[in-house]
């Protein structure tokens, strides 16, 4: 059956609260989630005050305050903090979002800035969840170009109507705040392939350059690999992009009884 | 997913099995049944409020017209397929024991047949004044 409730090594107990930073005339709470590989304790959450008037507005801007100036041994992923690569998803206040895009003004509501890493997933460490499973997923959707026409001298061409239709799906920079957003992801993430896959998967089988588009449908019709989908739309409301899972995956759903009918 | 009790990879396990090739045909008859149920309610509703209060007599002279007698046979195939898939992607989701999810599968679909087999033959019976 599902695990509706935590399992006992993952329950979170207790946890620090860190001084407010010395002659700080404003500070923000955060509670921050926090686990360790190496200590065998469960996981907890800690308690920080970052100084607003040290650092930027955005949550990441906070998560680096603390582990510059607080406590060096938080761990989180960040590269571009600008939105582009992904690496900073987490769950903040609730919503599975980027810290760098996030402002730390509109969540919370003044009160603490509760920052959990992404649900449903293993851990690594702190706020760092294991991808493999979501990598491996993207993977299995061949996101590349298939011909069989031998290559041209110079580009494959496409029409700009054609082009139009890759909009809302290019787009997706993979960091699954879409997929770990949703339940049915969360029950069958081995074998539902979640919003993020689907979403590429759609971005490939709408590729008028492509050639193996009925290949490519007959590798998602599925129970479980597609029709576990069932529009709950928590994709859409993550997606820090503004993107539409459930919109492509439906479109995906109406292309296979397209061929069927 | 990273557990160390498999050292398959892990596209091998995304990969798995295989896509089954199949889930198309109940997306659609889940579609259409709802469809079909939409435009049924409306008489179905009346026929129920039509027959309330009546004894058995009052009941079988009602069903006993053709037209009203297709309309509740139509609804209840449309209403227990729709159930039946309805029940099965609840017990795809939430039961991932493979025997328990076999056998759970199997009695939706031998309750589903005896409701609607029940309901036709009661429609049936009264339908021709038996």
């Amino acid at each position: 059956m599902v695990e509706f409730a935590l399992p006992k090594n993952s329950k979170i107990s207790g946890g620090k609260t860190w001084p407010k930073p010395a002659g700080a005339t404003e500070t923000r709470e955060f509670r921050v989630y926090r686990w360790n590989p190496d200590d065998g304790k469960n996981p907890s959450v800690d308690t920080y005050y970052v100084d607003t008037h040290d650092c930027g507005p955005m949550v990441l801007d906070g998560l680096i305050w603390i582990k510059n100036h607080v406590d060096p041994t938080l761990t989180f992923r960040r590269s571009c903090r600008e939105g582009v690569c992904g690496s900073c998803a987490m769950n903040i206040d609730g919503q599975n979002t980027l810290a760098c895009t996030k402002s730390m003004h509109d969540v919370g509501a003044g009160g603490a800035v509760k920052v959990n890493p992404l649900p449903h997933q293993p851990v690594v460490k702190d706020l760092v969840p294991d991808l493999t499973n979501f990598y491996a997923q993207y993977a299995s959707i061949e996101p590349w170009l298939k011909t069989t026409t031998p290559t041209p001298q110079k580009e494959w061409r496409q029409s700009h109507e054609d082009r139009e239709k890759l909009d809302g799906l290019y787009e997706c920079i993979l960091c699954a705040c879409c997929s770990t957003s949703c339940p049915s992801y969360w029950w069958n993430s081995e074998r539902f392939l979640g919003p993020a896959a689907l979403l590429q998967a759609t971005r490939w089988v709408t590729d008028s350059r492509d050639e193996a588009t009925g290949e490519r449908l007959d590798n998602l019709e599925d129970p479980f690999r597609l029709y576990r989908c069932h529009t709950i739309m928590n994709c859409a409301k993550a997606c820090p992009k503004g993107l539409n899972p459930s919109e492509a995956i439906a479109e995906l759903k109406f292309k296979m009884v397209e061929r069927q009918i | 997913m990273s557990g160390p009790s498999s050292m398959r990879t892990p596209l091998a396990r995304v990969r798995n099995l295989g896509a089954s090739h199949s889930g198309t045909s109940d997306f659609w008859r889940q579609r259409l049944t709802a469809v079909a149920m939409t435009l049924l309610i409306v008489p179905v509703v009346v026929v129920v409020i039509m027959l309330i209060g009546r004894n058995h007599a009052g009941a079988a002279q009602i069903l006993g017209s053709i037209p009203i007698a297709i309309i509740l046979l139509l609804f209840i195939i449309a209403s227990t397929w729709h159930m039946k898939i309805g029940m099965q992607v609840v017990i795809e989701d939430y039961i991932h024991n493979e025997k328990l999810k076999i056998a759970s599968v199997m009695a939706n679909n031998f309750f589903c047949v005896a409701v609607a087999l029940a309901s036709i033959y009661a429609i049936l019976k009264l339908s021709s004044g038996v």
